[in-house]
Formats: C-alpha cells, structure tokens, sequence
C-alpha cells in the first residue's frame, strides 16, 4: 500500500461523507444494556440479546475501523488529523485514570474509614463483636462486621502478581523495541517484537485466570468476601479488562503491519495503542503495591 | 461514505457542492455534519425537556393540594428521580452539547468537529440510553425511585429498571466523554490561523473547560453506578455495612461527580451570556481575561467542595469547616463573571431584543440562586434546610433560570443562523416575560417552605403548607404553558422558515466568525481555514 | 381537565381551616421554625445576617444594572465608550467579595464547633430509622432501659390515601408514641438505621442528623422550653419517606421522671413469662395491637401488602405448620423486611397468631411464646 504521508492530494482537514456506522454501533449497544439488564434479573433471552448486540457491535466496529484504515492508508489524513488523534488518545487514557480512579478511592476509603469506623468503639453498638483491620481476615479480625463472610485468605504479591508484574514490564520492553525498529525501518523485527508484547498480555491474562480460579477455590476468596473480596476482585478485575483490551489493539496493530500499513515516519495508530499499554501497565505497578503488598 | 474514498481528489477544492448535501433521513441517520448533528441534539434535548417538564408537573399536580389525588407515593417518587436524571443527563447537557456543535466550528473557523464519526456516536449513543430510561416506567416495580442521586443502599432495594438505568448512564457517560474529547480537540487542534486562544470567544472557552470537567467526572459516576451494580447483583459490598462497605462513600463517590457536574450545566451557559451581552450593549466584553481566569477558577474549586451537599451525614468538624470554607470561595469568582457583565453594560448602547432580555432575566435570576446556594453553604445553615423544598428552589434558580434561561437566550440569539429566518420578536417578548413571571410563582415559595422545614421528595406534607405548594403548582403550570407556546409559535414557525429572512448578521454589534457567514449558515463551512484579521472576528481572505 | 380539577381544587383550598402549630410549622410560614435551642437560635441569626448580607449586595449589584439599563440604552441616545478592561477594578471586585466570604464564614464556624460537641449529655438515646418508622432506645441516662417504636398515626396515613385529608394541625406528624425528654438536658441522639439511610430532624431544635445503616453518628440538643416539637424524616428511604414523623414531647424534669417510672412499671409488667401457655383468642387481642403498632404501615392493615412488600395474606410462610418458618423471618428479617428482635417473646407469638388467624388465613394455629425462645436460640 502506499505509504500514508501528506502529500498533494490531502485536504486540510479530512471531515468524512456521511457514514452509517455511528448509529449501527449504538443500535448494538441498545441490544447490549437491554441484555444486560435483563440477563442479571434473571431472564435468560437477555443473554441472547447481549449477544446479539455485542456481535452486531463488533462487526460495525470492524466496518468502522476499516473505513478510517482506509483513508488514513489512502492518504487522506492530514498532520493535523494526525494531531487530532494524539490529543483524543491522551484525553481517552485521562479519563480511564478517572475511571480507575473511582475504584482506588472505594480501597482507600474503606481501609483508611469505613472498616476502622465499624470496628471503633463507638460503632460497638451495633457490632459488639466486629475487630475492624485490614486485610479482613488478619489476625484477630473478624472478616466482616455481620459474620456473614466465610473465612478466606487474602492473595499475597507471591508468586503470581510478582510474575505478572515482571511480564507487563517485559512487555513495554518489547513494545520499545518493536517501536523503536519500526522507526528503523525494520519491520520483520517489529513484527517479531509486536508478536513477543501481545503473547505477554495473554500470558498475563492467562495467570491471572489461574490466579482467580486459585482464589476461588484455595483461598476462598470471592466477590463477596465483604469489602477485601469486593475492591480485590473490582480492581484487579477492572485492570484485566483492560489488559485484554490493550491486547486487543496491539495484535490489530500487529496485524496491520503485516498488511505492510504505517511508515517509520507515520504511525499514530501504533503509538496509541503503545500509550494505552503503558498506560495499563502503570496502573497495574499501583495495584501491584497497592492491593498486593500493603 | 466510501463516496470519498472512490475520488479522495474531490476534496482538495473548497467548492460547497462538492458533496452533495445528503437528503431524506440518511442526512439526519448518518450525519457526520456537525450543524445536522447539533440539530439532532438541540431536538433530542427539547423533547427530553418535554418529558422532563411532564414528569414535574405530575409532581406539582400531585402537590397542588394535601393529600394523595393522583399518585400513590411510590410513583411520586418515580417521578421525582426520573425527572431529576431526564432532565439533568437529558435535557440540558444534550442542549449545550448541541450548542457546542453548531457553533463551535463556526466561531473558531474551523471545517467541521474534529472526530465527525464519533460525533454523531455520541449523539446516537443517548437514543438507547433515553429509550431504556424513559422504558424503565414500564419495566416490572416500575422506574428507579431512589432519588436522581441514585443513593445506596436503597438503590440496592430497587427492581430491574435500576439496572436498565445503570447501564443507561454509562451510555450516556460514554456519550458525554466521546462528545468532550471531541470538543476539546477540535478547540485546541483546529482554530483558524490567527485565532489564539485568548483571542477565542468565550463560549468556546467555557466549553472546552466544561469538557474538561466532564471527562474528569463522568468515569468517576461510571465507576460509583458500577459498584452499585456489583452490590446488587454480584456479591459484592462496597455499600454494604455488613460486609465492611459504607453507604456514605457512595455519596463522597457521587459527589465527587455531582458537584462538578452542576458547574457542567452553567458554565456554558456563562459562554452564552457572555456572548450575548456584549453584542446588545454594543460594546466589548469587559474584562475578557478575567472572565477565563474565573471559569478555569470555578472549574478547579468545584473539585473540592463536593461534600457541601453532605453535611448531614456527620463528618468530623474539620470536614465541615473545610467544604463550607471552600464552597463560600465559589462566590468570588462567579462574583467576577456577574460584575464584568454589568460592566460590560455600563455605559453601553444597549437595546433589548429577546436574547438580551434573556439574558439580563438570566443574570438578576440567577444570581438569587447563586446567593441561596451560598447560604446552604453555610453548614450549620444548611443543617435545617438540607433536603427541603430550600434546596430545591435553589438549584431550580440556578438550573432552570439559570442553564435553561441561557438555553433560551442562545436559541434566540443564534437561531436566525441556524435557520435563516427571523423570529418574532413580539412572541420572543411573551415567551420571556411569562416565563419570568411564571418561574418565580413556581419556585420562590419553595424557599418558605423550605425554611418552614417542608423535606424534599414528599408526595404529602402538613396542611401549613398547602398554600405556598398551591402557589406553586399553578407557577408551574403557567411555565409549562410558556414552553408549549414556545414549541408551538417559536420554535415550529423557525424550522418551517416562516417568518423574515434573516441578514448574515442580525444584531447589529454582534461579534464573532459565526457572523461571517451566511444566514442559515451553510452546510460546508470554512472548509480551508479562513485568514483573520487581528481581532480574530473578522475573516479577511 | 386538568384546570378544572384545579379549579374546584382551588377553591376547597381558601376553604381549609388550619391553625399554626406550636412545635411544627405555621401556616405559610416565611422563616426557620421558632428556635428552642441555642443551637437552633444560632442557625436563624445566621441565616438572617446571611439573608441580609445578600440582600444588600444584591440591591447593590442590580441598582448598578439596572441604572445602567436605563440610561445607557440606545434609544435614549446612549453611545457605547470603549473601556473594556481595568485591572484595579477587577481586583476590587475579587478582593471584596473573597473579604466579605470569610467575614461570613467566621461566626458560622463557632457555630459548626458548637454544633458537633455531642460531649457531656445527660441523657443518651439511640434512634433507629426504620423503613418506615423510629424506633428509640434510652441508652444513657435517666430513663436508661426504655425503648419503644414509634409510628404514624394511622388515620393520618389513612386520610392521605383519602386524597381529602381532614384539617387536622398535626396532619402526618401525629405518632403513636413521641419520644419524651426532660427540659434543660443536654440529650445526645444516636443515629443509625436498619435498612436504608433516613435522616432525624427537628427544624426547632436545629437539628438534622443522617441515620445510616450499619454506623451510629451523633447530634444533640438541649430543649429549653416544654411542649410537643415536631420533625419529618429528611432523606429519602422509599415509597412512605413522607409518613415517618418525629415527634418529641419535652417535659418538666419531674414530669420526666414520672414519665420515666411509668415507662419502667409498664415494662415490668410487660416482661410476660415466657413459659406462660397462651390461649388463641388472648393472643390474637394482643397480637392485633402489636401487628397495627408494627407492621401495618408495610404490610397494610389488611394484611396485603403493596409493591415490594409482600402480602400476608394467604402467604405459604405464613399459613406453614411449621411455626419456624415465620419466627424465623420474623426474627431474621429477610431483604426489605426487617428483624425484629426488639419485640418480646410473647409479642412475636402474638403477631404470628394474629397473621395466621386474620383475613382469609383461617389456621387455628397457636404459636407460643416458647416456641419464639427456642427460635430466637437458633
Ligand atoms: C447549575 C447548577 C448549580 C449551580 C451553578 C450551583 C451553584 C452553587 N451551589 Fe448548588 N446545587 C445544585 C446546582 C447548582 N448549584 C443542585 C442541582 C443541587 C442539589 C442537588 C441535589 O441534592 O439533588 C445543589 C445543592 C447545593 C448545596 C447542597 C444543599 C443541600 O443539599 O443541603 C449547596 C451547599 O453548599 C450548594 C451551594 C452552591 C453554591 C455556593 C453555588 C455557587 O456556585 C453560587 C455562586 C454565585 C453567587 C454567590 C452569586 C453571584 C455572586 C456575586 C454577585 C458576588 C458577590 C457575592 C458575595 C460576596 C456573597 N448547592
Ligand atoms: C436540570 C434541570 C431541571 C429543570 C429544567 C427542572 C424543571 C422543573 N422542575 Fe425540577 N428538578 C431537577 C431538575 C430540573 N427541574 C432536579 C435535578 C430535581 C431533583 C430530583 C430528585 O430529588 O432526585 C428536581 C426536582 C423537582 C421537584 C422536587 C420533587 C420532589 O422533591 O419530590 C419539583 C417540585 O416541584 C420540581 C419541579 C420542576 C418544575 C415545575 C419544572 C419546570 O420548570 C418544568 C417546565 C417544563 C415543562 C412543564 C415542559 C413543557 C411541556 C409541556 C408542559 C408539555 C405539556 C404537554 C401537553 C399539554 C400535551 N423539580
Ligand atoms: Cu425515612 Cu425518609
Ligand atoms: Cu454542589
């Protein structure tokens, strides 16, 4: 393909034709929260519908996406637009932190207020017998204030998180480097790279499967483990969802350098999602010592 | 779409019929277009206010007189929620988001929105969300009542619909940050050569730190109804005393949100005034520095005073101290903006067609909210009138005197360029002067029966105060009224084209690109970047 | 329709006879409730300078516009000058206000202070919110032990479902049994809930204090006059939030103590052996008064329930021969249902009777008071 710099025939300022695509995505979301919605009361059609949207959703995407390929492939993308692309990209990931944002505020309040709160003499009014610590079940606490929390153990930094934690780092090596040979030029090498980063992310995935499936069945330690269970598994939880997510994007990227796309030159789809993984990286070393150590 | 791709030469040359302007329903479907696009938006929110105005007047209907006539209290308190969120997430954010699209590119000379697809995601996006809100009244158990705070733990008590409206709102969530990433991009990407941002009109300044603000705190929300969602149906207890939660921290959670968010809803609303006072008074905005130094200070602040809307919780003393100190602050900055619109009049030229008086209504009316809010600032104040009738006259004064009277403001000011035809300004007259009238009926009798101790969310209270709640509920209906007479004899003539041709540029001393093109703008503008002359107000080539 | 029905409204509305009521709110009143406390005569002072304050500055900033409204319009020849900026105004008009805010802030915050200092009191009660009542327990003090639920009035309820309620001057603020406190004490309430969260207030005590769920918060208040004073509960908690009044009747310190004795002896005499063997009619008379004490306000008098609330009528739980099922959620609660381990043993065998010998339920069963033991043991 032809390699997409600016060139003679670019506008100024791409603004594309009309494009259906915007509102088939949103009539797949209706099918997917209509779903959900009804598929957690209990009405087992809202799977299907969730389904349904979630395929119909994705196919659009797919359509969509193609569409921007192309014209970015096709020339059509001004620096400007390419400009335009690292600021969303850079806000987008701003929000995500705000997002996370509100998961870490529910640790923190809760270790630092509402669990002392409940434990404090004051409170002994109505759970005389609730010894207030963290994690839930230390020494001498009791897991929840109502006793209704079976025992469990809480999952330590050892050996999981910490190979985890080593495998997202190795993998913003990799992606380094895929980035810095696809500069170069070297796109064999790139490719390479990019396989070795998104195999990292599944890997990743995959342990902190095995690592979930532990908890469950070793340590008894679930959702509803009361309030250590609840942000463990929101936290941990959330950020998987993003590392699959991440993984995502980098395997079309890698994908799309096999189909020869991006110059060493031009590249913003490459480096957005080369900033998003990084940005689930960081935010896995803050659950790292956050929820696993301290 | 791929009509483009089939001669991506086609573009290079900046003649307006290059793409044919769609037609049919694929114009308004598959928009890309942000004037279309922000058509959709101003229709969408229009209706949303209709439901939303349906909703309060079942409520004022239900309080006309003590007593149960029409409601039982579990319906009232449908009612209640849901025309706190159709009108908060329905009504008045689409609205400016709407503004924002039609003018924005054509105030800071640029094509089109940045992201032109996304763009009209955002606006399709609120379709499932509003239908699934609007459905929720006929899901079993009925809609959420829990307040449009959605507090736990009685959101926990609350049937299927609570969750149809979870995953509404984050819809809706998405919808707004996809909207502000967009607008905030097209501000700081695509302004005209010349035009810097100090030299940028204020509306698109109060936007682009209401966008800010919106992709700051809509995940905060998203992340708040989530743990709601898990503590409904997963296990999980994050509000959950017995399990070590704390139903008080989805509050600090929520308001982390709520308080940003209501800033959300003026803000722009200041952009609008700003722009229109200025034009009538035929005189520049007095101290447009200062003006941005202000919305930037009101935007910072409200990250810290969330907690004013919890002194009834029972925080430590230190907390209350802190977010009564912090909220009292607020004041001076918003003192800047109303001063430096006085003296943008001062000693003006001034005249008073329908969007002045809009705006002067918005000024004088607003402030009074402004000034009740910053009594229910006061905590120890505040501890008799929270969650009373107080509270809601206040934040009608700011919400609806406040955003919806700048709404009106602008439509007035700017809806001869987006439909090309005059409005009458003896209709515009009524529809302000009754609207004024019949607002203050409805709504200053609520501070009496605030202070005189009525709560907030009651379907029946003591017979004391049934004259003021019937004093209201008429207001209420006369301002019902008034819309409907603006629907019917404002808005329908406009977006039929009946009445005079609007000039390129009606008001004689308005200022701004948007005056730079023709009346009704059209469909392709500014598609090469124009040149400016210094004041970047005027196009020069 | 509509303006008819608000027309004829309208006119039955001049008609209503109310008068103010002393404790609660007067007809069409401007202002906060009359203070009986300090802390409540703080919070009107301070909300009158507040008031005052704004109202100055607000004749001043709109006198300004206005004038300039009139003079320096158009039509009266006004030409526009050309100033647009001056920073020494500016700075004026953001240092005054910043100056103004902080000489607003200082006396409310002596107030914040005093409003918080919950320590010292006299008399220590807790009052739990209730989906939807209160109930009270003395925990500290004179009258320590006592502990009762408090309910709307049940005609009151029943005139609002009406739709054409009666002019009554304490409509929807009568309860069953106020909660009583003595002149001149410093009474610190407890606050907490069983369900959802509600809020305590008396507007002429200054008082407004959240009842969250799961934790005890605090507030107080020291009466300074007798008489009856009256509050509504201040935070949403579902469908009745209108219908769960506060009502506290201050006394004379004697009077109190009398009150407190009475209380005493009447709950001795109701501590009934829990061995004593029932007959069924006995316990259906008393279990009556304790289901219309209780559960009526949810369940409804005629033991159908309404929307999430479930019916008793005919309920499989409640028909079971086996008793345990229904002690069980009486005693456990179950979702919106709370437990109700506050009422005796013989209370909850009274109750359970009179459920499964009501309406249509036609058991015969007898449920004993023993029975209750042996399920409260479990
Ligand atoms: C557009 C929306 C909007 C705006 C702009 C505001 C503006 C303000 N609000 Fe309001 N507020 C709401 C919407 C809004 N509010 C809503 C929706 C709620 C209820 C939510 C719910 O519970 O459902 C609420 C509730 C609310 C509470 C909680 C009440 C309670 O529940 O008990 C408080 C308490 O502090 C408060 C304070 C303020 C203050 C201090 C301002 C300030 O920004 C006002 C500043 C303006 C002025 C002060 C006037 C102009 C200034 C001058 C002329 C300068 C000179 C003045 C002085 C020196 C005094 N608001
Ligand atoms: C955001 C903006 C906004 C707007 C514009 C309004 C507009 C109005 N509001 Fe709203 N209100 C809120 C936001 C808003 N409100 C919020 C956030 C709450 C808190 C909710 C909560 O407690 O959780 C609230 C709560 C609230 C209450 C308290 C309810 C309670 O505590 O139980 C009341 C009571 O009077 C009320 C009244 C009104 C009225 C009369 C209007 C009027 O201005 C409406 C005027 C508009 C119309 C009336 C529409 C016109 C259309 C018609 C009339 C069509 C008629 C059709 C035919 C004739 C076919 N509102
Ligand atoms: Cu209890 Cu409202
Ligand atoms: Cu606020």
């Amino acid at each position: 393909m032809s390699a997409a710099t600016t060139h003679g025939n670019t506008p100024y300022y791409f603004v594309p034709g009309p494009s259906r695509h915007p509102a088939m995505a949103a009539f797949g979301l209706f099918w997917v929260i209509l779903g959900a919605g009804q598929w957690i009361n209990g009405h087992g059609w809202g799977a299907w519908s969730l389904l349904f949207g979630l395929l119909w959703w994705a196919f659009t995407l797919k359509q969509w996406f193609g569409d921007a390929i192309r014209e970015s492939e096709g020339g059509l993308y001004s620096d400007r637009i390419d400009a335009s692309f690292r600021w969303s990209m850079g806000w987008f990931i701003f929000s995500e932190v705000m997002f996370f944002a509100a998961f870490f505020g529910a640790l923190f309040w809760s270790r630092g207020y509402s669990i002392p709160t409940l434990g404090s003499l004051d409170n002994a009014l109505l759970w005389p017998d609730f010894n207030g610590l963290w994690p839930s079940n230390a020494p001498g606490s009791t897991a929840s204030p109502a006793g209704t929390v079976e025992a469990f153990a809480i999952m330590g930094p050892w050996p999981i998180p910490t190979i985890n934690t080593a495998l997202l780092l190795t993998s913003g090596v990799t992606l380094t480097i895929a980035h810095h040979a696809l500069i170069a030029g070297h796109r064999a090498r790139t490719i390479a790279f990019m396989w070795a980063t998104v195999l990292l992310g599944i890997v990743f995935l995959g342990f902190q499967g095995y690592e979930y499936h532990h908890a469950y069945e070793d340590l008894n330690l679930k959702l509803n483990s009361g309030i250590y269970g609840s942000t463990f598994f929101m936290l941990t939880g959330f950020h998987g969802f993003h590392v699959f997510v991440g993984m995502l994007m980098l395997l079309f990227i890698t994908l799309r350098l096999m189909k020869g796309h991006f110059t060493p030159d031009r590249h913003f789809g490459f480096e957005g999602a080369a900033w998003y993984w990084h940005f689930v990286d960081v935010v896995w070393l803050g659950l790292y010592v956050i929820v696993y150590w301290l | 779409m791929s009509a483009v791709l089939d001669h991506p030469t086609g573009h290079v040359h900046d003649h307006h019929d290059d793409h044919h302007a769609p037609t049919g329903w694929r114009r308004w479907v598959f928009a890309t277009n942000h004037k279309d696009i922000g058509t959709l938006y101003l229709l969408f929110s229009f209706t949303m206010l209709m439901v939303g105005g349906i909703l309060a007047l079942c409520i004022r209907a239900e309080l006309f007189r003590p007593g149960l006539q029409f409601f039982n209290p579990e319906l009232f308190n449908q009612f209640t929620t849901m025309h706190g969120l159709i009108m908060v997430f329905g009504a008045i954010m689409p609205a400016f988001v709407g503004f924002a699209n039609w003018m924005i590119p054509l105030q800071i000379g640029a094509s089109d929105m940045a992201f032109a697809r996304m763009n009209n995601f955002s606006f399709w996006l609120m379709i499932p969300a509003a239908l699934m809100l609007v459905g929720s009244f006929f899901m079993p158990g009925g809609a959420p009542a829990a307040g449009w705070t959605l507090y736990a733990p009685l959101t926990l008590q609350m049937g299927p619909s609570m969750d149809a409206g979870i995953f509404a709102m984050h819809i809706l969530g998405a919808s707004s940050i996809m909207g502000s990433i967009n607008i905030i991009v097209t501000i700081l990407n695509m302004r005209a050569p010349g035009m810097t941002l100090m030299k940028m009109p204020m509306f698109a300044w109060t936007w682009l730190i209401t966008a800010y603000l919106l992709i700051a705190v809509m995940p905060v929300l998203a992340g708040a109804i989530t743990m709601t969602l898990t503590d409904r149906h997963f296990g999980t207890s994050f509000f959950t005393p017995a399990g070590g939660g704390d139903p008080v921290m989805y509050q600090h959670i929520f308001w982390f949100f709520g308080h940003p968010e209501v800033y959300i809803m003026i803000l722009p609303a200041f952009g609008i005034i700003s722009q229109i006072v200025p034009a009538f008074a035929r005189k520049r905005l007095f101290g447009y520095a200062s003006m941005v130094y202000a919305t930037a200070s009101i935007a910072i602040l409200s990250f810290i005073v969330w907690a004013h809307h919890m002194f009834a919780t029972g925080m430590p003393v230190t907390g209350q101290l802190f977010f009564m100190y912090a909220t009292m602050l607020i004041a001076v900055p918003t003192g800047v903006k109303i001063f430096n619109w006085l003296a943008t009049m001062w000693r003006g030229s001034m005249t008073f067609e329908t969007p002045m008086l809009w705006a002067i209504g918005f000024i004088f009316v607003f402030t009074m909210g402004g000034f009740t809010g910053l009594i229910c600032a006061v905590a120890p104040v505040d501890i008799q009138i929270q969650d009373t009738y107080y509270v809601v006259a206040h934040f009608h004064y700011v919400l609806v005197a406040g955003s919806l009277y700048a709404l009106f403001a602008g439509v007035y000011y700017w809806g001869p360029k987006w439909t090309g035809v005059m409005y009458s300004e003896t209709r515009g007259k009524i529809h302000f002067w009754g609207s004024l009238i019949f607002f203050n009926i409805t709504f200053f009798p609520m501070h009496f029966l605030g202070l005189a101790g009525m709560p907030r969310r009651y379907a029946d209270y003591p017979m004391q105060f049934a004259d003021f709640n019937a004093l209201a509920s008429i207001g209420a209906f006369g301002f019902g009224f008034m819309q409907v007479y603006f629907f019917l004899f404002v808005v329908i003539p406009m977006m039929r084209g009946q009445g005079a041709k609007a000039p390129q540029k009606p008001w004689e001393a308005a200022e701004g690109l948007e005056w730079e093109v023709p009346s009704p703008a059209p469909f392709h503008t500014f598609e090469n970047p124009p040149k400016l002359d210094v004041t970047a107000t005027k196009v020069i080539g | 329709m509509v303006g008819l029905t608000g027309l004829s409204a309208l006119a039955s509305q001049a008609a209503w006879a109310v008068n103010d009521l002393k404790g609660g709110p007067a007809v069409n009143q401007i202002n906060l409730q009359t203070p009986v406390t300090k802390i409540a005569q703080e919070q009107m002072w301070l909300h009158n300078m507040m008031l005052v304050l704004c109202l100055v500055i607000f004749i001043a900033v709109f006198g300004v516009m206005f004038y300039s409204i009139f003079k320096h319009r158009k039509s009266k020849g006004a030409v526009s000058a050309n100033f647009h900026e001056s920073v020494k105004v500016e700075i004026a008009w953001t240092i005054v206000p910043f100056i103004i805010v902080i000489l607003m802030a200082l006396p409310a915050t002596k107030v914040v202070v005093a409003m918080k200092d919950t320590t010292n009191a006299d008399i220590t009660i807790k009052a739990t919110g209730y989906q939807w009542k209160w109930g009270y327990d003395y925990v500290k003090g004179e009258g320590a032990g006592i502990g009762f639920v408090s309910t709307l009035d049940a005609s009151h309820r029943a005139m609002s479902d009406s739709g054409n309620p009666g002019e009554v001057d304490d409509y929807l603020l009568k309860v069953d049994n106020p909660l009583v406190v003595p002149v001149g004490r410093k009474i610190r309430i407890i606050t907490t809930a069983d369900d959802v969260i509600h809020a305590w207030s008396v507007p002429s005590f200054g008082v407004k204090q959240d009842a969250i769920p799961g934790f005890v918060r605090d507030t107080w208040f020291k009466a300074e006059q007798t008489g009856d004073f009256y509050g509504q509960c201040a935070e949403l908690c579902g469908k009745e939030h209108a219908y769960m009044p506060i009502h506290v009747k201050v006394l004379e310190p004697k009077a109190y103590s009398a009150w407190v004795a009475d209380e005493q002896k009447k709950i001795a005499a109701k501590a009934d052996d829990p061995n004593k063997e029932w007959k069924l009619d006995e316990l259906i008379a008393r279990g009556e008064k304790v289901y219309t004490a209780n559960c009526a306000v949810c369940h409804r008098p005629d033991g159908k329930g309404a929307g999430p609330i479930k019916p008793l009528d005919g309920s499989a739980i409640v028909l079971s021969d086996k008793h345990s099922d229904q002690l069980e959620v009486l005693l456990r609660g179950r979702n919106a249902m709370p437990a109700w381990t506050q009422l005796s043993d013989t209370e909850l065998a009274a109750v359970a009777t009179f459920t499964k010998n009501s309406w249509s339920n036609k058991t015969g069963q007898v449920v004993q008071p023993a029975e209750v033991v042996a399920e409260r043991a479990k």
